[in-house]
């Protein structure tokens, strides 16, 4: 007894102190709890692609990566311990998928020197990289995404949206109550009327929200859902006969898991996405082949092509672009923390970077910098086809209303800057 | 053997009534406080604070708040998180709106304020009891939440809803935000905990724990002995919200520093608080700290050996958590069902009477 308990002991140490050696990477991934439907495919993707680089290329200028895998449960304080016991460990990035855990670790990241890449999720006004100067959100954010909403909507009413009603549901939390401010200014701007109507955690119940749809006939539904609130929200959608070509999802409300439980009824539901879908890249033969047939798959191996594997394997080419172009700043293949961060804030993604890596047109091309550590805010619109079962892209990748959304981040990050005693600056 | 009452004698009430009356467990104690105080701060890491010790601190806070309620006064509260909350939110805005006072004063104010409003709660008690109080509490529960994230006055209007913790000192240290140093959050907690446990357990060893008692174990006896049954009861609900009010604001603005509050003082928090009680022991101060650790430190021990030691992948090690920590409470309310607290106080009996134990 007394033996295995020193063994546990020695365990609990051994985690606490730390290591150096690698390119370390945490995935803090969640598998269990009411939203692992969607952290299980993105965690795949994540690691997939790490593992590939390190099968195909030796890792990275010819360090290996060392991937730990952390189980959050999308819970903060689990969050924070997974935060806390991986640090020490030499971790380059940290990518929590969850906009509360985010919440929690950016002063703790900036105290710490650590940084955050919250892609297309967190906190918005980080985008202001002379604010927060150690957390990134390209290619795009939450405000980019209600403006891309908006802008195909006006499109398709000839650029008027005056006199029509726009309905927003979403997950009564931080994440949720993002988009807020921007759907109003863009009231403003365009005319339309906004209506609003928050869905507690999980999300299971949303009748009265649905009632409310049908009785106040809005012309359109914008939705901003994670986990089982995406899949409740469509069908209840279905079961009213809202017509699905009116209703979009934000890019986190725009997978597979989401749309397949309402069959038939969900084709033409309509979801916002930053980069493209489908296998059909030169990279998944690769996958296939270094991956997947050496039996080294993430998970269960079933995700590949999915949306949230996809996105997953975008946020690590992204994360890898960094360690390169930070290899490449500073002369040496073994980076640490802060040099990671100036990698991130000098990325530019081009076009022939991404063919190269065997992902052509995958993701819309942008340039970070120290004052916009959020890219151009480029994004597109999917539509699920329900018979062919798979999400397809209908328009082109278009910028979002930089007019509306760069003073609304100006104004956020300065009140955020004088909260904290923060000196901005670059 | 080791519990020897022989040469223990006492000669005056006063001694007789001391908290620990056998030496050995006085000067054992002595030895945790003297560690905890003289050792840890400077051994500490980030890690073990965040992790282990914080947690483990706040809700034993916590614990001992709901016990006073349950354990010592039979009121059956599912409200802890709602009321954990409350303490969290009142701390947020007497930090934005006195940022020159210590954050020492606003978690005890917090505490006070969450004592009033689990008063208001707990006028409920004077005509229902056993389940039917439990619903009205945890119909507290679900207002709390819902107010919080309904008026953008507790937010102060910010555009996510979440709270966080801007930096706060006591005597030039910082102790809330992201540059805190470990030991001195660590510190502040401890000593948090250490004065609330003390006092609880002087109220429930003086009159105000006897009258709880005397309600606990029979109200209309109790009546008729001349308990007064309103103020017994409000009493122990304010006595409790006022740890439970500490517990909140500790852990919202010293452990977790950023609070959104339906994810972190759901329901899901007024179970924990309420199986730590029940798992540690009903009725007892050193049931709370027993029950805080078996919580709150079993998972992390199990992860860090499922999955740093053995390597397991880590959704396997989370269900498995699960699984064990399940069924270890299943296998304690079975042998024990008064809780780990009556298992140390049994050992204790049997170790006293060692090696003779008939």
């Amino acid at each position: 007894m007394k033996q295995r308990l020193l063994t546990a002991i020695a365990a609990v140490a051994m985690v606490a102190s730390p290591a150096l050696a690698e390119l370390t990477i945490v995935d803090t991934s969640y598998r269990t709890g009411p939203y692992a439907a969607n952290g299980i495919p993105f965690s795949d993707g994540y690691q997939d692609y790490f593992t590939l680089l390190n099968e195909r290329d030796g890792g990275i200028g010819g360090e290996k990566i060392n991937l730990i895998e952390c189980e959050t449960g999308y819970n903060t304080e689990k969050g924070v311990e997974c935060y806390e016991a991986t640090k020490g460990e030499g971790a380059l990035v940290y990518q929590p998928l969850s906009t509360g855990i985010t919440y929690q670790l950016i002063p703790k990241a900036t105290a710490d020197g650590i940084p955050l890449h919250t892609m297309g999720y967190g906190r918005t006004s980080a985008k202001a990289g002379e604010v927060f100067k150690w957390v990134f959100n390209y290619p795009a954010n939450y405000w980019d995404g209600a403006s891309l909403a908006i802008t195909h909507l006006a499109e398709q009413n000839e650029g008027d949206l005056s006199g029509k009603k726009v309905a927003l549901v979403y997950h009564n939390s931080a994440y949720g109550k993002e988009p807020i401010r921007t759907l109003e200014k863009l009231a403003e701007k365009h005319g339309y009327e906004l209506m609003l109507l928050p869905v507690d955690h999980p999300g299971q119940e949303q009748k009265s929200q649905w009632l409310q749809v049908r009785q106040q006939r809005p012309d359109y539904v914008i939705m901003w859902g994670w986990g089982v609130m995406n899949q409740v929200a469509i069908q209840e959608a279905v079961n009213i006969r809202f017509p699905m070509e009116n209703f979009i999802g934000i890019w986190w409300s725009g997978s597979e898991n989401d749309v397949k439980s309402a069959g038939a009824g969900a084709d033409g539901y309509k979801a916002l996405t930053f980069h493209n879908l489908g296998s059909d890249y030169p990279v998944y033969d690769d996958i296939q082949q270094y991956v997947v047939d050496t039996g080294n798959a993430a998970g269960a191996g079933d995700q590949i092509g999915s949306v949230l594997y996809n996105r997953g394997m975008y946020a690590a080419m992204l994360a890898a672009e960094a360690i390169k172009t930070a290899q490449e700043m500073h002369g040496t293949a073994a980076i640490n923390a802060a040099q990671m961060r100036d990698g991130m804030e000098n990325l530019e993604m081009t076009e022939e970077k991404m063919a190269a890596l065997g992902l052509p047109n995958f993701g819309p091309e942008f340039k970070v910098s120290c004052e916009n550590h959020g890219g151009n805010g480029f994004g597109a619109v999917s539509q699920w086809n329900a018979e062919a079962g798979a999400f397809d892209l209908i328009t082109e990748y278009y910028q979002s209303d930089q007019e509306v959304i760069q003073p609304l981040v100006e104004e956020d990050s300065a009140a955020f800057a004088e909260e904290n005693g923060i000196e901005p600056g670059c | 053997m080791f519990y020897r009452e022989a040469g223990d004698f006492k000669t005056s009430y006063v001694a007789d009534s001391q908290t620990f009356p056998i030496k050995f467990d006085r000067f054992r104690y002595y030895a945790v406080l003297l560690v905890a105080f003289a050792i840890v701060p400077f051994v500490i890491n980030d890690y073990w604070v965040n992790a282990v010790f914080l947690p483990f601190l706040i809700y034993s806070i916590a614990a001992i708040g709901l016990n006073i309620l349950v354990g010592y006064c039979g009121q059956v509260s599912l409200g802890t998180g709602g009321f954990m909350a409350v303490g969290a939110y009142a701390c947020y805005k007497l930090m934005t709106g006195f940022p020159e006072v210590s954050i020492f004063f606003h978690v005890i104010i917090s505490g006070g304020i969450t004592a009033g409003v689990c008063v208001l709660f707990g006028l409920p008690s004077l005509r229902i009891k056993g389940f039917y109080l439990a619903v009205a509490t945890l119909a507290a529960q679900f207002f709390l939440v819902w107010l919080f994230n309904r008026v953008g006055w507790f937010y102060n209007y910010s555009a996510s809803g979440q709270i966080n913790a801007p930096e706060r000192t006591v005597l030039g240290v910082p102790i809330t935000g992201a540059e805190t140093a470990p030991w001195a959050a660590y510190l502040f907690c401890l000593v948090f905990t250490v004065v609330c446990a003390l006092v609880a357990r002087n109220l429930t060893r003086g009159m105000q724990g006897r009258q709880w008692m005397a309600i606990r174990d029979m109200d209309i006896a109790a009546e008729i002995i001349g308990v007064n049954p309103l103020k017994a009861k409000l009493s122990a609900f304010a006595v409790s919200g006022f740890f439970v009010g500490i517990a909140g604001a500790l852990f919202f603005a010293v452990y977790l520093g950023a609070v959104e509050v339906g994810e972190v003082f759901g329901i899901n928090k007024s179970f924990l608080v309420l199986f730590m009680v029940i798992i540690g022991g009903l009725g007892s101060i050193f049931g709370s700290f027993a029950g805080a650790a078996f919580l709150v430190l079993l998972p992390v021990l199990l992860k860090n050996v499922l999955v740093g030691g053995l390597g397991w992948p880590t959704d396997l090690a989370a269900h498995f958590e699960f699984i064990i920590v399940g069924g270890l409470i299943v296998i304690f309310l079975v042998a024990e069902p008064h809780g780990l607290a009556q298992l140390w106080r049994v050992a204790k009996e049997k170790l006293r009477l060692w090696p003779f134990p008939h």
